[in-house]
């Protein structure tokens, strides 16, 4: 398997300063509650997020954590409470500097090069060496005219994660990106994930993958039925969890 | 009355003597069924992405119109545009009544629904897999129909094929509106109307001949544009 990590971290922001985000943080919810077909799912949430480094979410299925991600990333109207960037409600203008990663990538019917593109001409940046620096940093140059979607799994999701950088967000969203990826296609991910942190992307990753928490994370949240219980820096939360849910979850136990 | 093998041949020798009258009315059945089609097609194609993408009060009522007006009677829809056309209608001034134009005008209202109605369908479902992806870059709706109709491309032009075949084959609008005079409005299906109640079957029947070719041929290349665009994964 050929090393597909980034050989030399070009820098996609170059028209930016470092920190260009900062205005959008603290950044956090207010009581926040979502309720859909009567139930309630995310249950009156409070939480402040800082601008640097990597939060990782994490938390059993149904805990509500994608349903957060979507609430803080507005794709999502929240039933109750706010989602406040920088001590602003979240409006199209903070949107446009957000992107997010899906679990499963969203491929347009095209070729990978105008996957790129599309994004490009929407931010009105359309350019062939960006849209080259950008595939090269995604170990994708040579695939440049294949059609996306028949890309293998890690290599769609590489693209998802490229074209969603290509906006040059302050705020990268990622949810469970890796779930369905092989060992070597999630260290890719990773690696270019880490890359857009150290140029000062703010970085909100779901996993149920302890490891990669640990690799990734600067800060936990955890979750468990449609509650924060947690929120800690992240090796105080591997060291010693504070609540007894996060260390069930984290000693491989089944918690309901 | 010929016997059947008769006007077989009869049909056959006209068209490949390239006959004069019957290269006339081909040539005026393509030009009249795909300038229609290119009308409707632009107007359909709108109204169908547009339908798929946006929530307003009354679409379910506008969905359901659009897709009961695809079996809009060809008779009713020409006694319609014949009303409007008329000397005594809104639109007598316009002088276009028994004119190729009123021909295209009964045609494209005819598949017009047909083509919205069916891409409605196909951009929305295509928009269902897409539709987070695109609230999350802030895709404006214009730009997102224009991509949604770029990512459909195959699967509309078996929609558009749909609208052409229904076009091409219904003689009830066209004979209202067009009147069937000879060298002006003559189509392949009201010559094959016409000559039929007159017994000409030979000229009737190779002019069908046509008519099944052109469908089998435009069908066969659709068909294989496709298979080409799965092959691709961008069917």
């Amino acid at each position: 398997m050929p090393d597909l990590r980034p050989a030399n971290v070009i820098d996609l922001r170059s028209n930016q300063d470092a920190g260009a985000g900062a205005d959008l943080f603290p950044a956090g919810v207010e009581d926040l509650t979502y309720q859909a077909g009567g139930t309630v799912l995310i249950k009156g949430i409070d939480l402040t997020l800082n601008a640097d480094g990597v939060t990782v979410i994490m938390g059993p299925n149904g805990a509500g954590k994608s349903l957060l991600l979507r609430l803080m990333h507005g794709l999502l109207e929240p039933s109750g409470g706010h989602v406040t960037w920088g001590g602003r409600l979240l409006d199209d203008a903070i949107r446009r500097r957000q992107a997010m990663v899906f679990q499963r990538a969203v491929m347009l019917r095209r070729s990978v090069a105008a996957n790129i593109d599309s994004v490009l001409r929407l931010r009105g940046r359309a350019d062939p060496a960006r849209r080259r620096d950008i595939l090269e940093h995604a170990g994708l140059a040579d695939r440049a005219e294949q059609p996306a979607r028949l890309l293998s799994g890690g290599e769609q999701q590489r693209l998802a994660l490229a074209r969603a950088l290509a906006t040059e967000p302050d705020v990268l969203f990622m949810d469970e990106p890796t779930s369905n990826l092989d060992p070597a296609s999630t260290l890719v991910i990773e690696d270019i994930t880490k890359a857009a942190r150290d140029r000062g992307t703010k970085i909100i990753f779901i996993t149920h993958d302890m490891g990669q928490a640990r690799r990734l994370a600067d800060d936990v949240v955890f979750m468990h039925r449609g509650k924060v219980l947690e929120h800690s820096p992240a090796a105080a939360f591997f060291n010693q969890p504070a609540s007894a849910e996060a260390g069930d979850y984290m000693a491989g136990k089944i918690i309901l | 009355m010929q016997d059947f093998g008769q006007a077989f041949l009869t049909a056959f020798s006209l068209l490949f003597s390239f006959d004069a009258d019957l290269m006339e009315v081909i040539g005026l059945s393509l030009r009249v069924s795909l300038t229609a089609l290119l009308v409707a097609g632009l107007i359909g194609l709108s109204i169908g992405a547009l339908l798929a993408v946006t929530r307003f009060p009354g679409r379910g009522v506008a969905l359901v119109v659009v897709n009961s007006m695809m079996g809009l009677p060809p008779v009713v829809v020409g006694l319609i545009i014949y009303m409007l056309l008329s000397n005594a209608g809104p639109l007598g001034f316009l002088g276009l009544l028994y004119t190729p134009t009123a021909m295209i005008i009964a045609q494209a209202v005819l598949i017009l629904p047909i083509i919205a109605a069916l891409s409605r369908q196909v951009i929305e479902d295509l928009h269902n897999e897409y539709a987070d992806q695109f609230r999350s870059f802030c895709v404006p709706t214009g730009r997102m129909m224009a991509e949604l109709l770029w990512d459909a491309r195959y699967s509309l032009l078996t929609v558009m094929l749909a609208g052409l075949g229904r076009a091409m084959a219904e003689v009830g609008a066209v004979i209202i509106v067009g009147g069937n005079i000879n060298h002006l409005t003559r189509v392949m299906t009201t010559t094959i109307a016409l000559e039929t109640s007159k017994g000409d079957l030979a000229l009737a029947l190779g002019l069908g001949v046509v008519l099944l070719t052109i469908a089998l041929t435009i069908n066969a290349a659709v068909m294989g544009l496709n298979a080409t665009a799965k092959r691709q994964a961008y069917a």
